[in-house]
């Protein structure tokens, strides 16, 4: 499709005096730009991912490297966060920890959108029968108490890191699944959709020119807002201890052993939860500016 | 109506049912049987025990026993308590949780809701802005960081408040309810605004202005019901999130509920317990939902009517 | 003395993109016992003069910047908000356009027609409950006794209009603003609601402000009409004086977009290109079978402009949609040049699409958001070879002169056009394939008037310059009169009356086309003209 484009551009080049069009997407790019809050979410969200990348090259300690003697000490301009019981140095723990924690939040995010985006597709166009026995199925799985299921299957298969991914991920395809659905379907009724059937245009590109670039809005919002909620289940069982084992750590359980020892220690639990807190805020409010700038309808819920 | 009640228990059944299955299957291939990890149990006893627990039946019969206890109200024995039933210990837990979760509930629609409707009234201003970014940080802010940071401050620093149990000293219940109901007061707060700013644009509220109506009968009358269905939607959710919170506020408040039973269950790999837990707090958790739906529904005309009810 | 006398009022809205002046220093007055009717198209300032006068419009952004409005010697722009809130409802009571939206879906009509007695009154919940039974009575409501305690969306649009009506006059209130009550309802029933109004408004003495987009609805009504444009009265005079002897240029043009007149010079040939045999289309809506079309045939020969005429649910839009293959068929055949067009598949369903084209209702919807006007007008083109990759821009380029377009707006996007451009750029995607045959199904019932009559000229044109069959598609009598060589009549999916518009409009056999005919709005112009 960019060919078609330039090609176009090439052609237009001797119709010096058109006017260059705005496309609803720098309209909402302009509108998020606008806004304050989701501008710096964004600046702190690449700001995190950047450091997560590099945590390997850029930690100022190894991860795994202990100091017995120095025990926990409060921050210092050698632990600019301080150590923990072990004498491990806070700020290389939390560099580890939220390379899991994004991943956690970005991978099994993944997840739900291929599965859900796939299937409510799928159901929409389709239609008829077919979408009702597949949307009856979603209603079924979402009246299931989830959350219970996560820890059970946590405890019955062990903590295993691609399984929490694949466990949240099916969680979360649920609500993906019928935002596409609802998308698709709202999008096939439209008369530019009927226009472009009597067109005679194949179904193939009527998904890919007509209704893609049009279901893009919302889906690219509710992914936007799917992160920081996996990132805090993630959390939630780490905490629990049913989420990421040691040696590996996750804000999660950064901030579980912080609170065992916050009477004594108070910085190894503010400071693992300030990340996280911090993180999640850039998400959401990240999210909330991108549903305003592409004027999504609906609450998140 | 009674028709639309009965449509969605009968549909309740097969969900309640699919727990039960899933979660008993799931637990009999879990991985090492429950007494392997005990050492040096001798095989007549391990025998004896398995024979106790009918593990020595074929799979199916033992899930049909199971099905057939489950309908007389039976979730067997624990495996790691002996001689305490799992419907003993859940007898237990129950009126502790549920009582944290009825406290949570009320803060959270009762503070949610509030805030919510007095940020729609006056949008973009103040009025708006700080209950709004209080629920953001409400939303963003955990509740097992919530907890231990309350406990920071206002047990262990100020020590104005007691930092665990549950009815032992006065105020012991305040700051439990207050960790796991706020997550979900930011959440109504959020929803409730959406809601009404939505309503409070509808062609009919220009209508009770035009009667003359003053404004606050404009809201109360008007807007409220039409603005706080998502609210009443929402409750059915709002349970199961809360059930699952109450593990964590459970666990750090040291509260003897039924999430704290569960967590331990999980780690002792107690599997009635868990089996039992599971499903019960899923029934609880899909009759909830339904109740809510039911209520969503009675509360729109429209759908009290196409549900076949009296008008 | 007028019951309420407006003089140079001026209202602003003001935004981040600057101030807007929505009012900009209009007077007119309102007599008890008579209609004054401000007509203008969407963007006048003509509900928002009527709003703010009764501070119904959100400040901020909203703003009064002066004048004044003396309602029964007070001014209402002076008084308070608690002061303004005694007026409204109890002297100056208010109806508006959708019936659907402007009642609470969750209250009884009882609850809701009550509360402007119980509270500017002070009645007893059952004396205000008698009145309500009484007023919904008075206005039509068959048994009141009993549908008074029932939900809005237990109403018919009509009838939900007339508890409007009803609910607006309990407190007999001496003035009643009605903005575009008719407007969202079918035509037989919007004569009903206007002879309603008028009748009470005879029988009570009370003053109306009727505000409305189409002269030709206050026709029969208006005693006195203000015609509005950006904001300013341009005109103002009585009924005679308004429709005999317009002055302002603007009020003419809105005169003569009332369409009038039957087709002159019938082109069409003796071949027939369409033939519909029995045909059905059946929808299985929550387990029972709607009939949408029952049953219809009809020929459409070549060149020839076939109007269909019908209210909502009578199967109209349907029919137009099942030739094209928009919709699946039930039974009964649709043959096209000799061909069974409800039998073809793949390569021939694909070749006939190129000569069949359909022109949309709602231009907000029928364009890709997402896609310039070059690549909306380019995809048919490419799509069926008409023109490669190098002769596209021309071909694009010359069919934006054929549709009006300004070539320089080539690379723009749908929303940065205005409704009436958006429908000249789907007519062009429309007329991109050389089709033979075009459905336009109700092309300019979303649009203003004069807007509409640039786009039916338009079509016109371009009909007789590309050589068109066409099946026109409307529930307004008059633009389908104008525009078609023969009329069909749809009931209920069915067909009722077949004829040319001359023979139809003279000589209409069946009764309900006699009851359409009677309901168009200012028949007296139509036949005049």
């Amino acid at each position: 499709m960019s060919r078609d484009m330039n090609s176009t551009a090439d052609m237009l080049t001797d119709i010096s005096q058109a006017e260059e069009g705005r496309s609803l997407w720098q309209d909402a790019w302009a509108r998020l730009r606008k806004n304050h809050l989701a501008v710096l979410g964004l600046a702190v969200l690449v700001f995190m991912i950047v450091i997560a990348l590099l945590t390997p090259w850029i930690a100022p300690y190894a991860y795994d490297a202990q100091n017995l003697d120095l025990g926990a000490t409060p921050p210092s301009a050698a632990h600019w966060l301080g150590t923990d019981i072990f004498g491990r140095d806070l700020l290389t723990q939390i560099m580890y920890g939220g390379r899991v924690s994004l991943a956690v939040g970005f991978i099994a995010t993944a997840v739900a959108l291929l599965i859900g985006i796939g299937y409510g597709a799928i159901a929409g166009y389709v239609g008829g029968r077919t979408d009702a026995i597949m949307m009856r199925l979603v209603d079924i799985l979402y009246a299931l108490p989830f959350m219970i299921f996560i820890v059970l299957l946590m405890v019955v298969f062990g903590r295993n890191i691609i399984l929490l991914f694949l466990a949240i991920g099916a969680v979360e395809w649920l609500t993906m699944a019928r935002i596409m659905r609802g998308q698709v379907q709202s999008l096939r009724q439209q008369e530019f959709v009927e226009a472009a059937v009597s067109l005679g245009l194949p179904a193939s590109t009527i998904i890919r020119r007509h209704l893609v670039p049009n279901a893009l809005g919302p889906i690219i919002v509710y992914t936007t807002l799917t992160i920081p909620s996996v990132m805090l289940l993630e959390a939630f069982l780490s905490f629990l201890g049913l989420g990421i084992q040691p040696p590996q750590t996750s804000w999660g359980l950064l901030i579980s052993y912080g609170a065992e020892t916050m009477e004594e220690y108070p910085w190894l639990l503010i400071y693992p939860g300030l990340t996280l807190t911090i993180t999640l805020f850039s998400l959401n409010f990240l999210g909330d500016g991108l549903r305003d700038a592409l004027d999504v309808r609906g609450s998140k819920d | 109506m009674w028709r639309f009640l009965a449509a969605r228990l009968l549909q309740a059944i097969p969900v309640i049912l699919a727990v039960i299955t899933v979660t008993f299957f799931l637990v009999r291939i879990a991985p090492g049987g429950p007494f392997d990890s005990e050492k040096a149990v001798i095989p007549e006893v391990k025998a004896a025990l398995e024979a106790q627990y009918r593990l020595d039946q074929p799979l199916l019969s033992q899930y049909l026993a199971y099905l057939g206890d489950l309908a007389q109200g039976d979730f067997g024995p624990s495996f790691k308590y002996p001689g305490r039933s799992v419907n003993e210990l859940i007898g237990a837990g129950l009126p502790v949780t549920a009582e944290l979760g009825l406290y949570a509930l009320l803060i959270a629609t009762l503070i949610g809701g509030l805030a919510g409707v007095i940020a729609s009234l006056r949008p973009n201003t103040p009025q708006d802005y700080v209950p709004m970014a209080l629920a953001m940080i409400g939303i963003c802010m955990p509740t097992f960081l919530l907890g231990p940071l309350l406990v920071l401050v206002f047990g262990i620093r100020l020590e104005w408040l007691p930092v665990s149990g549950w009815g032992d000293i006065p105020g012991d219940k305040i700051l439990p309810s207050i960790t796991l109901g706020a997550a979900y007061a930011a959440y109504i707060a959020r929803l409730s605004r959406a809601g009404m700013l939505e309503v409070l644009s509808q062609d009919y509220i220009r209508t009770a202005r035009a009667k003359g109506l003053p404004e606050w009968q404009v809201v109360v009358k008007h807007a409220l019901r039409g603005g706080l269905l998502p609210v009443i939607s929402f409750l059915g959710p709002a349970f199961a999130g809360l059930l699952a919170g109450s593990f964590v506020v459970e666990t750090i408040f040291q509260i003897p509920g039924l999430g704290r039973f569960y967590v331990q269950a999980a780690f002792n790999r107690d599997y009635t317990m868990i089996l039992g837990t599971t499903v019960f707090l899923s029934t609880l958790i899909v009759l909830f939902n339904l109740l809510s739906d039911v209520a969503a529904a009675w509360l729109n005309p429209r759908l009290r009517h196409q549900f076949g009810g009296a008008k | 003395m007028a019951l309420l006398d407006v003089k140079d009022l001026a209202v602003s809205f003001v935004t981040r993109n600057g101030v807007n002046r929505a009012v900009d220093g209009i007077s007119f007055g309102v007599e008890s016992g008579k209609i004054t009717a401000i007509i203008g198209e969407s963007g006048s300032g003509k509900s928002v003069a009527c709003y703010s006068m009764l501070g119904l419009i959100p400040m901020p952004p909203g703003r009064i910047d002066g004048g004044s409005a003396v309602f029964e010697g007070q001014d209402l722009l002076q008084l308070s908000e608690s002061q303004l809130r005694k007026i409204r409802g109890r002297d100056v009571a208010m109806i508006f356009q959708d019936p659907m939206t402007c009642l609470n879906p969750y209250m009884r009509i009882g609850e809701q027609m009550i509360e402007p007695l119980v509270y500017h009154r002070a009645s007893s919940k059952a004396e205000a409950m008698a009145r309500a039974v009484e007023l919904l009575g008075e206005v039509g409501i068959r048994d009141p006794e009993s549908t008074i305690n029932n939900y809005p969306h237990e109403f018919s649009g009509g009838m939900r209009q007339r508890v409007m009506i009803a609910m607006a006059l309990i407190n007999e209130p001496k003035l009643l603003i009605a903005d575009e009550p008719t407007t969202a309802l079918d035509v037989t029933i919007q004569a009903q609601i206007l002879k309603l109004i008028a009748d009470l408004q005879k029988k009570r003495d009370i003053g109306v402000i009727f505000i409305s987009h189409d002269l030709a609805v206050v026709a029969d009504i208006a005693d006195e009409i203000a015609v509005m444009q950006t904001g300013r009265i341009v005109e103002r005079g009585d009924r005679t004086g308004i429709f005999e002897n317009a002055q302002h240029p603007y009020t003419q043009k809105l005169l003569a977009a009332i369409p009038a007149g039957g087709k002159q010079n019938a082109t069409a040939h003796d071949d027939t290109l369409i033939r519909v045999e029995n045909l059905k289309t059946w929808f299985e809506v929550e387990g029972s079978t709607v009939k949408a079309v029952d049953d219809v045939s009809f020929d459409i020969r070549r060149g020839e402009v076939l109007g269909l005429v019908g209210e909502s649910g009578s199967g109209k839009s349907t029919i137009g949609r099942s030739i094209l293959r928009l919709v699946p068929v039930t039974g009964g055949s649709v043959t096209f040049d000799g061909t069974d067009v409800t039998a073809l598949e793949g390569r021939a369903l694909k070749d006939m699409r190129r000569r069949m084209q359909m022109i949309f209702q709602d231009p907000f919807a029928s364009l890709n958001p997402r896609m310039t006007v070059f690549d909306t007008l380019a995809e048919p083109l490419l799509l069926h070879g008409i023109e490669d990759r190098k002769s596209v821009t021309g071909a694009v380029l010359k069919l934006m002169d054929d549709v009006g377009l300004m070539r320089s707006a080539v690379r723009k996007y749908p929303h940065e056009f205005s409704g009436g451009q958006r429908q000249r750029i789907a007519i062009g995607r429309a007329l991109a394939t050389r089709p033979e045959f075009i459905v336009a199904d109700e092309p300019v019932s979303a649009l203003d008037v004069t807007i509409q009559a640039q786009i039916l000229e338009l079509m016109e044109e371009l009909g007789r310059e590309y050589g068109l069959t066409m099946l026109f598609v409307s529930h307004d009598l008059g633009v389908v009169k104008h525009l078609a060589d023969r009329i069909i009549v749809l009931y209920g999916g069915r067909i009722v009356e077949e004829g040319t518009g001359e023979r139809l409009f003279a000589e209409p056999r069946e009764a309900y086309t006699q009851q359409l005919l009677s309901a168009i709005p200012g028949r007296s112009l139509l036949e005049a003209g």
